[in-house]
């Protein structure tokens, strides 16, 4: 038996796919992926039409998925999360559906419970053997984990593995194991590693974010959440990493031995576990080479799947177990209320991820994010559209103070006695109006162009295409 | 209490609008060199709208204005003053007719639209050798002169000497200011320290210029901020000492004694003055519970 096919068209043709049909893909090669445009290429060659695309994440180099659409050869999309580039092509209401936005924990809880039914999987593999046992911890186009793909790959009819470093059976170190595998086709490049994974990590050296990211940690302190056994969830963005980076300090200094930390893993964090910060990294999604060696090499480094990570319909995952998580937003409400979908103008620049996961899952779900981006204030009076539900965010850190949930008055008693700027978020509101004046919401018209899935499988919001 | 002073450029909103929140005890709104002469009014436009908007309310305002051989300085002055600064710090200044040139103007701003004559204050910067050489006759010049403030950059290019960390080139310059300074009974700032990278230097450079007797030091970069204020603030020991030497002396009231001591010392004039100075920094730093 050989699962080999000459060819991606022939593993298409074989997999059975029709027009109608759903196609899967995940996002571990970021902006370096080539499989997505590889498959749609493929796809539009053989005569095929109304295909909908589920992609645990969409980036600005899947752009020629616009003419596929514009052909008609792709008629729907159903992600996590879009960059901004792609995200405002989208905004221009190019496709006919709306797009549905699951979050990282919601989209494999559909796929497994049947809610969202995949007919065929795309999995984009660094290493692979000819049976389809694949990895993402080694290979050209090393990517690390490949914790998205797990529910694809288990739930699709049909499985085809795309790979650019074919090994000799058996693969031992997999991660999908040939058990759920239809075909494997390899190919010259999977992607291009430059675009997969960012050789290090920066620091940020914004003072605002760094002043916030010191307010963040000083609430993780005066929480009472921060001693042995802690778990810690951060962004890969400037005030998330520099918030992990002075936590690290404090964990040293305090010699507190953390539990786990998990999120999108970065050099930073590899640099916590290795300095006894925690005694685990949880991984679903590696940020940098730093990560995917330290995946490679320590057993305290373990990759883990969508589902583990934050699927509400698991029996438990892990971000149930977090004590803390730094979140980021474009803008959030006097409800508490955050969006990441949209930017400033309406447009879409992001989506949930594993946003509202771990927001519901943590018992201190942080919002880190100046009071006044450029000239647009961050708090407003109702956001554009929900991704994160106010009853699960327990603070939003500016540089100008900390407002602490209604909801969360044990919170706000702990950090006053800490000495932290504590306001109401209606100040910060008021502040922020102070500094740029009022502020005239986008207007939109009445076309949804994209439907917000909770991660409970619930329509949460809509966003509406904004009025040119 | 000013134990950091941080250098913003007066022509980035973003700077300006955040200026506040950096944790510095006083933020110098800049003028001078980090604007593009075709960028002066613009940045002097900016300055005064901050001043007017945004109401600082967490430090001290000061704005360096440009030197008085430029055309620009009594633009400058006419624009900020009414928005109400702080202080003003003068550049360059080479000794006491600098001074009484500036304050003249100052005080003509301040009568024409109707402010309290002498509000606002004048924090010199001495960065050429005629200024060090003058640092007295320069704090004594006027009332409104709450401090000298050591320029290292322009000093040692003006001694053709090299600038290096370790700073022994501008040890008299710092010795002296600082002499003059408390000559006068004003206060003395140190020097910002440029490696924005090099936080153990940052910190070595701030415990020498405390211990040479500055009341504070000067930044470029945000992130030296958090560095100096823990330099220039009382530790948890000096508070406890301090609080041990005035119960020593309530105690030796009671007892009816007339010389007291303490872990073995007399405790004499120079030890209550000093432990006064750290419990009123502490009570500005830290507010009346610490003590």
């Amino acid at each position: 038996m050989s699962k080999l096919a000459n060819s991606l068209e022939e593993a298409i043709r074989s997999s059975g796919l029709k027009n109608g049909m759903t196609i899967s893909f995940h996002h571990h090669l970021r902006n370096g992926d080539h499989v997505l445009n590889l498959v749609l290429d493929t796809i539009a060659k053989m005569g095929l039409a109304d295909i909908t695309v589920n992609a645990s994440s969409l980036f600005d180099i899947h752009m020629p998925i616009i003419e596929h659409i514009k052909n008609g050869v792709v008629t729907g999309v159903e992600t996590d999360y879009m960059s901004s580039a792609l995200g405002r092509e989208f905004s221009s209401g190019i496709l006919k559906k709306p797009i549905i936005f699951r979050t990282h924990g919601g989209r494999p809880s559909d796929i497994i419970n049947g809610k969202s039914h995949i007919d065929v999987a795309f999995v984009a593999a660094p290493t692979s053997d000819d049976m389809g046992n694949c990895t993402g911890k080694i290979g050209k186009s090393a990517c690390g984990s490949l914790g998205y793909a797990f529910a694809d790959a288990a739930c699709a009819d049909k499985v085809i593995v795309v790979t650019d470093n074919l090994v000799a059976y058996p693969l031992t170190d997999f991660s999908i194991a040939e058990t759920c595998v239809d075909y494997v086709v390899q190919v010259p490049s999977i992607g291009d590693p430059r675009g997969i994974v960012s050789g290090t990590t920066t620091m940020t050296k914004d003072p605002i974010a760094l002043k916030i990211a010191k307010y963040a940690v000083k609430c993780i302190q005066a929480s009472g959440l921060l001693k042995d056994g802690f778990s810690f969830q951060t962004g890969a963005g400037g005030a998330s990493l520099a918030a992990a980076a002075y936590l690290k300090d404090v964990m040293l200094e305090k010699k507190i031995k953390g539990s786990y930390v998990m999120g999108g893993i970065t050099g930073y964090l590899v640099d916590m576990l290795e300095a006894g910060c925690f005694q685990a990294i949880m991984d679903v999604q590696c940020f940098d080479i730093k990560a995917i060696n330290s995946l490679q090499n320590n057993p305290k480094h373990r990759e883990v799947t969508a589902e583990h990570y934050a699927s509400p319909t698991a029996k438990s995952c892990i971000v149930d177990s977090l004590d803390a998580v730094i979140l980021g937003a474009t803008e959030i409400d006097l409800n508490f209320n955050v969006n990441v979908h949209t930017d400033s103008n309406g447009y879409i620049m992001g989506g949930a991820g594993g946003h509202s996961d771990a927001a519901a899952g943590a018992k201190l779900a942080m919002i880190v994010a100046p009071l006044v981006r450029a000239r647009v204030p961050i708090v407003c009076e109702k956001v554009q559209c929900i991704s994160t539900p106010g009853s699960t965010v327990d603070v939003l850190v500016t540089q100008r103070g900390i407002a602490v949930n209604p909801n969360r008055n044990d919170l706000k008693e702990l950090f006053k006695k800490a000495g932290l700027p504590v306001v109401s978020i209606e100040e910060l509101y008021a502040k922020a109006k102070e500094i740029v004046g009022d502020y005239v919401p986008v207007q939109t018209s009445d076309k949804v162009i994209a439907k917000i899935i909770y991660r409970d499988g619930t329509e949460i919001d809509t966003i509406k295409q904004v009025k040119e | 209490m000013r134990r950091s002073l941080l250098f913003l450029p007066g022509n980035n909103p973003g700077m300006l609008g955040n200026g506040d929140t950096l944790d510095a005890d006083g933020i110098i709104l800049d003028l001078e060199d980090a604007v593009a002469p075709n960028e002066k009014d613009a940045a002097r436009i900016l300055v005064r709208n901050a001043l007017q908007t945004l109401h600082y309310k967490a430090c001290e305002i000061i704005v360096r204005i440009n030197g008085l051989d430029t055309s620009y300085w009594q633009d400058d002055l006419e624009a900020i003053i009414p928005a109400g600064p702080d202080i003003i710090m003068p550049t360059k200044v080479s000794g006491a007719d600098y001074i009484h040139e500036l304050a003249a103007k100052i005080t003509a701003v301040e009568k024409s639209c109707g402010m309290e004559i002498g509000k606002t204050k004048v924090l010199p910067l001495l960065e050429t050798a005629v200024g060090v050489e003058n640092a007295y006759p320069i704090a004594i010049a006027d009332k409104r002169i709450i401090g000298l403030f050591l320029g290292a950059e322009d000093l040692t290019a003006d001694l053709r000497c090299k600038r290096t960390k370790e700073g022994q080139e501008i040890f008299y310059a710092r010795t002296r200011l600082v002499m003059a300074a408390r000559a006068a009974g004003v206060d003395a700032y140190d020097t910002p320290f440029t490696d924005a990278n090099d936080l153990e230097g940052l910190r070595k450079d701030a415990i020498l210029a405390r211990s040479l007797g500055f009341s504070g030091k000067t930044a470029i970069n945000p992130r030296h901020i958090d560095c100096i204020n823990e330099v220039f603030s009382p530790s948890q020991a000096d508070i406890e000492y301090a609080k041990e030497v005035f119960a020593a002396i309530e105690e030796g009231k009671k007892l009816g004694k007339g010389a007291v001591a303490l872990r073995g010392k007399m405790i004499d004039k120079p030890i209550v003055a000093r432990a006064q100075q750290v419990l009123d920094a502490a009570k500005a730093i830290y507010g009346g519970d610490i003590l």
